[in-house]
């Protein structure tokens, strides 16, 4: 089978820092990957690189493109690229703010992809919103009120919501349960999960949440300042961690 | 007169001024930055009207100014008087006698001519702005011809109005290319940009942007097929000259609120009057109310 996504050696400083450094896995469709590790470890670098966000100074992320075949995403020209980015790709900002247009209406916000990719009637887009809303568990009728009236969870689900309506085949996600309560990241978690399950979403998710994957992710990454140090099943690897910083962020995580 | 410059800017600004029309007119749409001069008069006046103008202005021409379909407000006799005193040229209402029209906000009902030249003044250039305020980010939408967002915003209209509430500045697309932003006509003149046979100028001065569509180009008004662009206007005739095919502005004629709907382009409603047409509130008609 074709990989989604293949990254290879992929490689990013700052300055004489490094961001990451030669991080290289296959992502196969329908599979989520988690890519676990501390603050600091390289962990949104690395996401960013592969979502087209930065520049890394190193390697390839080759992506299986529905008319192409597997094309290197670094090498494509911009319009290209922007262009996976509203279509196959998804991107999910851990800020709610940062992913959604606070002064536009919800049915605005998730009605924007459609028309990003040419759809000009009225009333099938914001049937398309409301119906997506539903999925998210809004309620329809705030389908006009602006995210600014909503909640942090909403805000979460809406920016979900506004990521999937044009059916991504890979979704990027940078801490999706960051900064919510507890009991809303259980509910936000819950929904991802069936999403995931129903769309046969592939997904690359950074959290530094063990519970986030365990719950989501079909294979781990665990990065350390910039570096790869094991990786493999998601299971596998929290139930019998290899590398010493493995058992370290595992057993830090069983004691809270 | 001996104090200025023909057309009161320098002929290096002006040269500078005509390059970025050039290039406007050689990709209708398209927004050319300029550096815009201080004008005497401060922006909000039609400054980059008045640049691109004294760009244009040649001794031979015939200049009219317009506000909002008028000849006689302050903003259109301080312009004209302007040119005037430092072109020394020729200046007249009659929208056919003009060769070069400076407007703010209208169109003029009366078809325009191959040998005449429209300069709009502009205040706000960037159509994509009310959503996406960061210029680098419009500047590559532009590029990428990633226009969904204007589509945004007609949504949003539509989901607060129930209708496409935008009545001014409404989008339109270029030749099929660039977005663009008309100035704040009303949408009531947007077919009329279309397929011109004059040139057309706008001169952004706060902003430093020239754009132009040259003759003959395509103009589209941007809309959803479940909701189509409509031209309108006040669905009544000008109660002085009875004209059902212009643009109508409302008017308060007396201390008792009467109303009065009339002609926003005055030459036209004058021109249609002296030809003997009139309305139903014309002195002395019989229909008159
Ligand atoms: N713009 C930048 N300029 C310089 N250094 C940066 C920049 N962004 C990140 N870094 C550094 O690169 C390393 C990796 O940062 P990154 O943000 O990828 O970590 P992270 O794993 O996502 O952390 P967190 O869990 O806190 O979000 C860190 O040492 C960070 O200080
Ligand atoms: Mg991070």
């Amino acid at each position: 089978m074709t990989p989604l996504l293949s990254v290879q050696g992929v490689t990013k400083r700052y300055g004489t820092h490094i961001g990451c450094a030669d991080v290289s896995f296959d992502l196969y469709p329908g599979e989520v990957m988690g890519i676990v590790g501390e603050s600091g470890s390289g962990k949104s670098t690395l996401l960013n690189c592969m979502a087209g966000h930065l520049p890394p100074d190193a390697g390839q992320v080759v992506f299986d493109t529905r008319s192409e075949g597997p094309k290197d995403t670094l090498a494509m020209s911009e319009p290209e690229r922007r262009m996976l980015g509203r279509t196959d790709w998804a991107f999910v900002h851990q800020h709610a703010r940062d992913g959604l247009r606070m002064g536009v209406s919800a049915g605005g916000n998730v009605g924007e992809r459609l028309m990003a990719v040419g759809a000009r009637h009225y009333g099938d887009i914001r049937e398309q919103a409301t119906d997506w809303l539903e999925r998210v568990e809004i309620d329809a009728a705030r389908v006009d009120d602006r995210p600014t009236t909503f909640s942090g969870g909403m805000q979460q689900r809406l920016q979900i919501a506004r990521n999937l309506v044009t059916g991504p085949r890979l979704v990027f996600m940078d801490e999706p349960t960051g900064g919510l309560d507890v009991s809303v990241q259980a509910r936000l978690l819950d929904l991802l999960r069936g999403l995931v399950r129903d769309m046969g979403l592939s997904a690359i998710i950074v959290t530094h949440d063990l519970a986030v994957v365990r719950l989501l992710a079909d294979r781990l990454m665990v990065m350390k300042s910039g570096h790869v140090v094991e990786a493999g099943l998601t299971d596998q690897v929290l139930d019998d961690p290899q590398h010493a910083y493995s058992q370290l962020l595992v057993s830090s995580v069983l004691q809270v | 007169m001996a104090d200025y410059n023909f057309a009161y800017l320098d002929e290096q600004t002006k040269r500078m001024i005509r390059r970025a029309i050039l290039k406007g007119l050689a990709i209708p749409g398209y927004q050319v930055p300029f550096a815009s001069r201080e004008m005497p008069m401060p922006y909000g006046w039609g400054t980059g009207g008045v640049q691109v103008s004294a760009a244009v202005l040649c001794p031979d021409d015939i200049f009219k100014v317009i506000d909002q379909g008028a000849d006689d407000t302050t903003n259109a006799v301080s312009i004209r008087a302007f040119f005037e005193r430092t072109a020394g040229v020729e200046t007249t209402t009659a929208t056919a006698e003009a060769s070069v029209i400076q407007t703010r906000h209208r169109i003029p009902e009366e078809p325009l001519s191959e040998d005449q030249i429209l300069v709009y003044q502009v205040p706000i250039p960037e159509p994509l702005r009310f959503l996406e305020p960061r210029e680098s980010e419009t500047r590559k939408m532009h590029s990428l011809e990633e226009y969904g967002l204007m589509h945004v915003k007609l949504y949003e209209d539509i989901a607060r109005h129930g209708h496409i509430a935008t009545s001014y500045a409404y989008p339109v697309k270029v030749e099929g290319r660039y977005v663009m932003d008309p100035s704040p006509i009303p949408k009531f003149d947007n077919p009329k940009l279309g397929d011109m046979a004059a040139i057309q100028l706008f001169g952004a001065g706060r902003e430093q942007r020239i754009y132009a569509l040259p003759p003959y180009t395509q103009v589209v008004s941007l809309d959803f097929e479940d909701h189509p662009f409509e031209a309108s206007k006040a669905d009544q005739i000008c109660g002085l000259c009875g004209a059902s095919d212009s643009y109508l502005d409302e008017v308060i004629i007396d201390d008792a609120g009467g109303r009065l709907f009339c002609c926003s382009d005055t030459d036209y409603c004058t021109g249609r009057r002296a030809a003997g047409h009139q309305g139903p509130a014309f002195p002395g008609s019989e229909v008159a109310a």
